[in-house]
């Protein structure tokens, strides 16, 4: 397999895709996913694919390497890799290519693993199988690129199973796994979505060197804007699986053409004005929580005032959700009270009252698991409608036209079910959901974290619009720092199960800052295409006194 | 640049891109997957419901009564007697059709109360996972490893053969297994969000199992009710070969094997009289293999596995 004896100039075009149609077969029928879409990716080169979910970017990103999940089909177009054709090669052809001349990095590096073979058996697999490096040279080179990659330990790492590490640095496996053979193309598919945003920095830094240093072209998909102005030279919009523009980085940053591009632009710009509020409407005093032996909460004191945002931000494992669970009482403290409304609520949900449930609500991360998919729309949000307020019939089937009005859908939802909707109108169904009871305080935990940028901003919209309304308190649990300046009034950053601080959100959000929060929010991505490499010098800067 | 979605310049939370699937009536989709059924199916359900309809019109299809006895016993297969007559000399068609009642009716009975048991045990456990859960898994550890035949024959030997204790072994027997299926697909659905959302709003146990894990766990407890109401029918076929299952004059067709067994040895001198035990064995191969095509099939529809096209 050594077709390049001499380094291929960068420049040469390898992957040409030209008015490339892909369907997808799904109630009956096939439907169009892909329109005709051109692409052209040269040596070397990194392009960035970004759209809303159902755009089409992980097909065509898939298509890239000539393959299509079941039950999807490429009915048009070229897809020329290096000269080949991918659309008429067989399967034996394409395999070849597999795994050796272009690789594929997922989203979930956890579930891409096999659980039962070490790490380093794993990433040199491709290489070995189809002999481009005897083993002993490919284990050696692997270490390699896990030092590269920064991953710790980079000489024994290998010989763990992908459970003994973290997600970050299972990622940076993966990296290497693809990277192994040295592949003329890797596709990236959202490979940093499912991480935190101070492990995501080390591991897109990874990505930036390893693929540069091996003039290595890559597509990397995502819906993260900010991520992709880091590793992108040439970024494509994709919209309803047509292509709405394509242009260099720096370009598409500060002169997007169409309006829709600019759109998923503005949604980073969304601020609300903070106010400080007096009244305390909900107060966790010095509680400590614990999962059987393992202590998790920490003396954690926060007061979240009448009618206002809070936001708690930290990475995962910091106790953001605990807290919640806390307040809910799903997990009674050890130590410590929560007061609402000035009266103590009883740590066990059991124990507490009918209203006292009322008027706390939530919302979770995950729209999909937080609506029973066997539920109607309708019975989804009549039910605290008839639990809480007991209407019936024709009264309650009224107050959810209503509510479904609230969050600016309409009545033909009533009898939808949770999978014939989007990601995004799954969420205002939960939201329509916490509001059906009539609470003062909502817990919103994660609520747009698993959503499209647009989608993103019309929740929040909504949200910022319903607490105007009924004067609702938030707390919002997040660790999107551009979330946190669209809705909070106050932030509280956490750490390792403790309150690094709390205070209004241009405090928080100015120097000085302490030393974890001032980590966290000079890890969240900027638009700014030079962002990376400037974090980078200065955190090289910092470190080399020392 | 698109005719099928809206104005593509402008965000509507309705018009979202995602959610253009048609929606279709129950009916609509039972009338398609019906449909889509393939012949196996089709051979499963329409013996199943033939079997069925015989179970219940049993009294105007048959010949003659259930317990009615003739002169002449072993009487070969005639006009008058389609099937001959048995060792005291009843109407073996009769009783095939008076079977198909008794056998099928008591086997539908005991799998409720297997499900009932079971199932609400296991849902239990699974939403309990306390001291509750560990206890009910012991003890259907402990009864899952005495086997289960030998078990019933014990218990039937004390408690007495009625079809009451028959039911009731049987049912406490198999609902070991059907516990532990429940359990383990409904820890899944536990600890899904939406039941903590039920949990917070304040619903009761009943509530949180009926409305919110049961649709959810449907499609295996379906299959396995089929496989299960199998089971349960060859246990009481088997025990009533044995002596200790339904007992006459109630026919049914374990007995009714046991019964004409020995005619299979004239098969040499009058084949006709050798197929005759044959019959009810071959009634009850042909509704378990039946029932188990249905359950083939619906397993593959719901499992989510699709053919490639």
């Amino acid at each position: 397999m050594t077709t390049e004896t001499k380094t291929p100039e960068k420049g040469d075009v390898l992957l040409k895709m030209r008015d490339v149609r892909i369907e997808g077969f799904s109630d009956e029928q096939w439907h169009r996913i892909i329109k005709g879409v051109d692409l052209t990716l040269h040596r070397g080169e990194v392009m960035g694919l970004i759209g809303e979910s159902g755009a089409g970017k992980s097909t065509l990103g898939l298509a890239a390497m000539g393959y299509t999940q079941p039950g999807v089909r490429i009915t048009g177009g070229s897809i020329e890799f290096d000269g080949i054709d991918l659309v008429a090669a067989s399967e034996a052809e394409k395999r070849r290519l597999w795994g050796t001349r272009i690789a594929y990095v997922a989203q979930s590096a956890a579930a891409s693993f096999n659980p039962a073979h070490r790490l380093l058996d794993q990433t040199i697999e491709a290489t070995t199988r189809m002999n481009i490096l005897p083993e002993a040279e490919a284990r050696r080179d692997a270490i390699e690129l896990y030092r590269d990659l920064q991953l710790p330990d980079p000489e024994h790492i290998g010989e763990r199973y992908p459970h003994q590490v973290s997600g970050g640095q299972l990622q940076r496996v993966m990296t290497a796994m693809a990277m192994s053979p040295r592949p003329d193309l890797i596709i990236f598919d959202e490979p940093t979505t499912a991480l935190d945003v101070t492990t995501q920095v080390e591991v897109l830094a990874a990505m930036r060197k390893i693929v540069e240093e091996h003039h290595t072209a890559a597509i990397y998909i995502t819906h993260d804007l900010a991520v992709v102005a880091q590793m992108a030279d040439v970024i494509k919009v994709l919209r309803y699986g047509e292509e709405v523009e394509e242009a260099e980085t720096r370009q598409m940053l500060t002169h997007p053409e169409k309006p829709y591009t600019r759109s998923l632009w503005s949604v980073r710009a969304l601020q609300k004005r903070e106010e400080k509020g007096d009244d305390v409407h909900l107060s966790i005093e010095g509680v400590d929580a614990a999962y059987g032996s393992a202590k998790v909460l920490h003396d954690v004191t926060i007061s979240i005032p009448r009618g206002k945002t809070v936001a708690i931000v930290g990475e995962s494992g910091s106790g953001k959700s605990t807290t919640a669970r806390v307040i809910t009482g799903l997990l009674p403290q050890t130590k410590g009270v929560v007061r609402f409304n000035g009266e103590v609520l009883p740590p066990r949900l059991q124990d507490r009252s009918k209203e006292q449930l009322q008027r706390i609500q939530m919302i979770y991360q995950m729209a999909d698991t937080a609506m029973n998919p066997r539920q109607t729309v309708g019975e989804i949000i009549g039910r605290p409608l008839e639990f809480y307020l007991g209407l019936k019939g024709r009264a309650r089937e009224k107050r959810v036209i209503e509510l479904l009005e609230m969050i600016e859908l309409d009545e033909s939802f009533i009898d939808r079910f949770p999978s014939e909707l989007s990601g995004g109108q799954k969420q205002r169904i939960c939201i329509a959901r916490a509001l059906a009871a009539e609470p003062e305080f909502i817990i919103c935990d994660e609520v747009t974290s698993a959503l499209d940028q647009i989608v993103q901003e019309g929740i929040l919209k909504l949200l910022l619009r319903l607490q105007k309304e009924f004067g609702i308190t938030y707390m919002f649990i997040t660790h999107d720092i551009a979330t946190v300046k669209a809705i909070s009034d106050e932030i509280v950053v956490m750490y390792q199960g403790r309150v690094v601080e709390q205070g209004m959100k241009s405090e928080v959000l100015s120097p000085p800052y302490p030393e974890y929060t001032r980590l966290l929010l000079s890890s969240v991505p900027e638009m700014d295409p030079d962002w990376l490499t400037r974090l980078l010098a200065e955190r090289e800067a910092e470190q080399a006194p020392a | 640049m698109t005719d099928t979605q809206d104005n593509p310049e402008t965000y509507s939370a309705a018009a979202e891109v995602g959610a253009v699937r048609k929606r279709r009536t129950r009916w609509e989709r039972i009338r398609l997957a019906l449909k889509k059924a393939p012949p196996t199916a089709w051979f499963g359900m329409i013996v199943v419901a033939l079997y069925c309809f015989t179970a219940i019109f049993a009294p105007w299809l048959a010949p003659y009564g259930e317990a009615e006895i003739f002169l002449e016993p072993y009487a070969p297969w005639s006009a008058e007697h389609v099937f001959g007559t048995d060792q005291i000399g009843r109407d073996i068609l009769s009783r095939m059709i008076y079977g198909a009642r008794n056998t099928m009716g008591i086997a539908l009975v005991t799998t409720f109360l297997a499900f009932l048991i079971g199932g609400g045990l296991g849902l239990i456990a699974a939403i309990n996972r306390s001291w509750l859960d560990q206890f009910l898994s012991r003890a259907v550890d402990v009864l899952m490893a005495i086997p289960s035949l030998i078990f019933a024959l014990m218990l039937l030997s004390i408690f007495g053969s009625t079809v009451m204790s028959l039911i009731l072994i049987i049912a406490v027997l198999d609902s070991t297994r059907v516990f532990r299926l429940t359990r383990s697909v409904a820890v899944n659905v536990v600890v899904m969000d939406y039941v903590e959302a039920a949990r917070l709003r304040g619903e009761g146990l009943v509530w949180i199992m009926r409305r919110e894990i049961l649709p959810n766990i449907m499609p295996p407890l379906v299959a396995e009710f089929g496989l299960r109401f199998c089971f349960v029918f060859l246990t009481i076929a088997a025990l009533s070969f044995l002596g200790v299952g339904i007992q006459p004059p109630t026919a049914d067709w374990g007995s009714m094997v046991r019964d004409n067994a020995s005619l299979i040895q004239f098969a040499k001198y009058d084949l006709k009289a050798g197929l005759t035990p044959l019959l009810p064995a071959a009634a009850i191969a042909l509704l378990t293999v039946a029932v188990n095509f249905i359950v083939d099939w619906f397993l593959h529809k719901t499992s989510g596995l699709r053919d490639d096209h």
